[in-house]
């Protein structure tokens, strides 16, 4: 009942707020504080209860739903889902507390959307059939919409419908490719079709030829969400026009259902196309991780910089996860989990000057440490994780995305690791000309430094950023045993055929 | 087994925690000794450690303290533990207790800076992180370290943020250092690579299936030496080190020359057993080594800005170091690495002194006359010039021409003669500076006069101790060629001839005293004598040669650094930033959201073409469905009749 409870109450909540009457502000938000506060604390009870030796599915639920179509509701989390669900729910917490003072036009609607899209993101990681699986995942989409298109920028209709067409034709072809598997499997007990994503992970056993369609039908929708270069363009747009909880979820969470996809269905699903593809994903996340960087760098607007720093980021959370060795892909997931918290903290950061002067060209600033001490502080910190600095989280996962890159292929390794020289001057440079030298805009001089609740919204994430640099063995050794299943599903095959190192 | 070691590394991070936390409200005296109190507490522990290696056998003189494990993946292991040997006693020793003396004199120097607070937070993180990098047990940790020094230098460089060039300074450091990290990042996968571990007391017993020269050992060598050459600011990455002379001098002097620059020549000694199989990169490391000293000394000659003086003079000195690592003289490179640190940092602290008390002016064409004026400062820091300068019976000289002996009985004369043109430079450059600051006339303004005062006794004492240090602290080295027993290199001995292929490949030193080594000597010594002469003349007579040579194209060409940093900028740094511009504008937004903006409107505008199809009007509909009809019954037709 955890995980359904995880889902379902901040929809519960979200329903609440509804009903109360509209004037009746703080108390929406404090509802939908608790629906959230209360979905983080069960996750956490998930994690405190979980098995970290087995790569068994745990606080596994599963209900007939329809019998006939061989649609169950099973839930369940392993080691790779259940880092991802606990930093929803505790980016989506954050976010309520963040968006305090900052919203403050339809907040009845605009809690009740990001509960809706609590339950559409947790659902996503949870689900264990497929029918379910696609619900929760067009689920997110709504509310994400609405989230842009309602609270966003100046082009926030433009950003909107780009975000919802862009993911919409991706998540058709996996619709086919869904539908496909659907076909092809047979549930040995009730001898009928079933959508059961456990069963088909264990019966899919296609020739190679299927299994490159499969792999590029559901791979599509992911790369699209991931974003890989070339289908990134959609992220910047929206990044800039959402609403920072929505820029937070977006890049926190929703970008990581792309690498997930990829872990939960394509490895373990079409291995031997997966591996046909490594040269193909490895060379497009290279390309990611370079041109997302060095794009990064001449932009003028500091969240369209953290967004195109998002596609070089993501190029390494592919790029370790294709390397298909435990260092690689364990890089990759931890590299996830850091993604959320300091780009979540990346956005939370810009969100804070963004309220005060209501702009975000790196040129309408200049010299701001003086006057907030604390925020400049807190950015550094964050950004130092993102730039990967040791001590810090980010350092822990591209170490081990780079070294299981360079065991698997050195020329990966290689132009990988030079990336992590551009990450630096990007985000330096950019903290240079908004924090550094001397004031020249006359209204920054008196900008107001973090208020205690901005503080604690950023400082909560950096108590992790510290703990995942300092301390990862907790994360790291229960994803171990999952990851291990998938490399595991992997090998299988490439000792039929062998592996091109 | 001594539990206490990991105390030397905890109380500088103590220092950092409380610090943050909880001494906002105290007074700038009680922060700035409470800083030092941390860092002299790791120094007293460090005392310790080597009380407790000197009760051990001189065999079994190393011990590792495991904390934690810190990251473990697969067959990846990286711990958090703590190895104690000869070498990395001698580093915490030197480290904290260099640092302790700035940490005192920074009392002095901050005094009424608004970031005070912040300024020893720094400092006490970067002592934290130096003493990680050297008593890490494994290639992980200490890049830990490594990294984390790099983060406090940039923090530090930039610590007056407000003025853009020293934040700009800042930047430089970081973005040139982490080049070098690129190049021992790639080392540390290529060792774990083929050695399955990243522990150094692993790699030691599986080196034994390697030849010598073999060449995965050799592109490790110099993978590790491209991140030395990183952060001790060797050729052609150097150029980084001279700028951050933009943060407080305390810091150029503990940073930037005493400590983190020397990370480099630490870790090639601590990897000695690899880079012994590997002749070939000994071979590049000498180069590059004797060539820095040289060319960094060579723009030293000229430079006009006190600590720009003492910065070139930094690389080039390192430069040695990396000289003596090139030669497998392990043990004389962290010798000159010791040295080096007491008078370098006397002679940036004295500086500082001199910066302190001319208000700020930095230009030594400003200053001279200072002698009176400043008795300690000048006393102390002539004791510093003469170390480095390399007069006989000060530090300076018995690890310098050990060095220079060294390179040349190893076959190396090029390097060598090198080495003794440096030692010219050197000598000359130290001794114009001493003669423009504190000789001859005061240059300065009449304000800048009015001012100047010996700075306070927190300033001083630290002085005289380093100058104490720099004048008596070679004779731990004394060779036996001086009369000595050299008993530096005993202790080091075991540390630096690890793996047994070290000794077939080097041999056994002789200790033989031969009257070439006694030559070789007397050379460096009329050589510095040389440039001390010709400085003399130049700036204490003030003959005409200065004005006429300053002149001439080869001087500009010199005071410029050889326009390495322009070339820099418009070879690399104004290219990628046009390319990226390019990229970012035409590519990002015109080809590929054009691409898929373009896609977009094709739908749109098919759509918008099959919309006039859908004309409302009855007698269309009619006519297309009887031209259907007629289209299927011709077709039906044709398949019947063929």
């Amino acid at each position: 009942m955890l995980l359904t409870l995880s889902i379902f109450i901040p929809t519960a909540a979200g329903l609440l707020i509804l009903m109360i009457p509209r004037r009746m502000e703080t108390l929406q938000r404090y509802v939908a504080l608790s629906g959230t506060a209360v979905s983080f604390i069960l996750t956490v009870i998930v994690f405190l209860n979980f098995n970290g030796s087995t790569s068994n599915f745990q606080f596994e639920e599963s209900w007939i739903w329809v019998s006939s179509l061989g649609i169950t509701y099973h839930l369940g989390v392993d080691g790779i889902s259940l880092f991802l669900i606990l930093l929803t729910t505790f980016l989506t917490f954050l976010c309520i507390i963040s968006s305090w003072g900052s919203v403050k036009e339809r907040i009845k609607e605009y809690h009740f959307f990001l509960l809706l899209l609590e339950t559409g993101m947790v659902g996503v990681f949870c689900a264990l059939d497929f029918f379910l699986f696609y619900v929760f995942w067009e689920l997110m989409l709504v509310p994400m919409y609405f989230l842009i298109g309602i609270w966003g920028g100046p082009r926030r209709v433009y950003a909107a419908v780009k975000f919802f067409i862009y993911t919409m034709a991706g998540s058709v072809l996996m619709l086919v490719g869904i539908l496909y598997l659907y076909f092809n499997t047979v549930d040995p007990v009730t001898g009928g079709r079933t959508f059961d994503i456990l069963l088909i992970t264990r019966q899919c056993h296609f020739p190679l030829g299927i299994q490159t369609w499969l792999f590029l039908a559901f791979g599509f929708a992911f790369a699209i969400k991931v974003p890989m270069f070339p289908f990134h363009t959609w992220l910047p747009d929206a990044h800039v026009e959402a609403p920072t909880a929505g820029s937070v979820l977006l890049a926190g969470v929703l970008l990581k259902m792309g690498t997930f996809g990829f872990l939960r269905f394509c490895l373990p699903m079409f291995p031997e196309a997966a591996i046909r593809f490594v040269p193909l994903i490895s060379i497009l996340a290279l390309i990611g991780i370079l041109y997302g960087a060095l794009v990064s760098m001449v932009q003028k607007d500091i969240k369209k910089l953290v967004a195109y720093s998002s596609v070089a980021h993501l190029g390494f959370v592919m790029l370790g996860m294709f390397a298909f060795n435990l260092q690689g892909m364990a890089g990759s997931l931890l590299q996830q989990i850091n993604h959320g918290l300091s780009t979540g903290a990346l956005f939370l950061l810009v969100g804070v000057v963004y309220d005060r002067r209501h702009t975000r060209l790196i040129e309408d600033y200049g010299g701001i440490a003086k006057g907030m001490p604390l925020y400049a502080s807190l950015f550094m910190i964050v950004m130092l994780s993102s730039i990967g600095v040791p001590g810090f989280n980010g350092f822990v996962g591209e170490f081990l995305i780079l070294l299981g890159t360079f065991k698997a292929n050195i020329t990966y390794g290689v132009l990988g690791a030079a990336g992590v020289i551009l990450a630096a001057v990007y985000l330096l440079w950019m903290y240079q000309r908004v924090f550094l030298g001397k004031i020249v805009h006359p209204e920054n001089e008196k900008l107001h430094d973090c208020t205690a609740r901005e503080a604690f919204v950023l400082i909560a994430l950096i108590v992790f950023i510290i703990w995942i640099g300092v301390y990862p063995e907790p994360f790291l050794s229960r994803m171990e045993p999952s990851l291990q299943a998938v490399l595991d599903r992997i090998q299988e095959v490439s000792t039929a055929a062998p592996l091109v190192p | 087994m001594p539990q206490f070691v990991f105390l030397v590394i905890l109380f500088p991070l103590l220092g950092v925690v409380v610090n943050t936390f909880l001494t906002r409200r105290w007074s700038e005296t009680a922060i700035g000794w409470f800083s030092s109190a941390m860092v002299g507490a790791s120094f007293a522990g460090s005392v310790a450690t080597y009380a407790t290696l000197l009760g051990f056998d001189e065999s079994a003189r190393h011990f590792q303290q495991v904390l934690f494990d810190w990251i473990r993946v697969g067959s990846f292991h990286a711990p958090a533990t703590l190895l104690v040997d000869p070498l990395s006693c001698v580093m915490i020793l030197v480290v904290s207790g260099v640092s302790f003396l700035i940490h005192i004199y920074s009392i002095g120097y901050m005094h009424g800076d608004p970031g005070f607070r912040r300024y020893f937070i720094f400092l006490n993180l970067f002592v934290f992180f130096m003493l990680l990098l050297v008593l890490g047990n494994n290639f992980l940790l200490m890049f830990i370290g490594w990294e984390g020094v790099g983060l406090c230098s940039y923090l530090l460089i930039g610590f007056w943020y407000a003025d853009e060039a020293k934040a700009t300074a800042g930047k430089k450091a970081f973005i040139v250092n982490r080049i070098g990290d690129f190049g021992f990042l790639l080392a540390i996968f290529l060792i774990w690579s083929v050695f399955g571990t990243v522990q150094f007391h692993e790699i030691i017993p599986r080196l034994g299936s390697f030849p010598i020269g073999s060449s995965v050992i050799t592109a490790i060598c110099l993978l590790l030496f491209v991140g030395a050459v990183g952060k001790s600011a060797q050729f052609p990455l150097y150029v980084w080190l001279p700028d951050a002379m933009a943060g407080p001098t305390p810091v150029s002097a503990l940073i930037h020359a005493a400590t983190m620059v020397t990370a480099g020549v630490y870790m090639v000694a601590r990897t000695n057993f690899l880079y012994s199989m590997a002749p070939t990169a000994l071979e590049v490391v000498a180069i590059v080594g004797g060539g820095t000293a040289i060319f960094a000394a060579s723009i030293g000659l000229v430079q006009n800005d006190i600590k720009k003086v003492l910065a070139y003079s930094t690389v080039s000195q390192l430069g040695y170091m990396f000289l003596a690592c090139g030669v497998a003289a392990y043990g004389v490179a962290i010798f000159h690495l010791v040295t080096h640190a007491f008078f370098k940092a006397l002679l940036f602290l004295g500086s500082g002194s001199v910066i302190h008390g001319m208000s700020g002016e930095q230009d030594i064409r400003n200053m001279g006359g200072l002698k009176a004026k400043m008795p300690t400062t000048y006393w102390t820091f002539l004791a510093g010039t003469l170390a480095i300068a390399g007069i006989p019976g000060l530090s300076g000289f018995f690890s310098k021409d050990e060095i220079l002996w060294k390179t040349f009985s190893s076959g190396h004369h090029t390097l060598w003669i090198l080495g003794v043109v440096g030692a010219l430079f050197t000598a000359f450059y130290m001794f114009r500076l001493l003669y423009l600051t504190f000789h001859g006339q005061f240059r300065g303004s009449r304000s800048q006069e009015h001012h100047l005062h010996e700075s306070p006794s927190v300033m001083t004492v630290p002085l005289v101790i380093l100058a104490v240090l720099a004048i008596i602290g070679g004779y731990i080295g004394l060779t036996p060629a001086l009369g000595g027993t050299n008993p530096f290199e005993h202790w080091l001995h075991p540390v630096v001839t690890q793996g047994a292929r070290a000794h077939t490949l080097l041999g056994e030193a002789s200790h033989e005293v031969g009257a070439l080594e006694y030559l070789v000597m007397l050379i460096s010594v009329v050589v510095a004598l040389l440039g001390i002469w010709i400085a003399r003349s130049g700036y204490l007579r003030q003959a005409s040669w200065p004005g006429k040579l300053s002149k001439g194209a080869a001087y500009n060409t010199v005071l410029n650094k050889y326009y390495v940093d322009q070339i820099y900028d418009t070879v690399i740094s104004q290219p990628i930033v046009k390319i990226s511009e390019v990229m970012a504008q035409w590519f990002d937004l015109g080809v590929i959201d054009g691409l898929v903006n373009g896609v977009a409107a094709f739908f749109g505008w098919v759509a918008g073409g099959l919309r006039r199809v859908q004309t409302g009007l009855v007698q269309n509909y009619a006519v297309l469905m009887a031209a259907g009809i007629l289209l299927i019954l011709a077709t039906l037709f044709y398949r019947v009749l063929f």
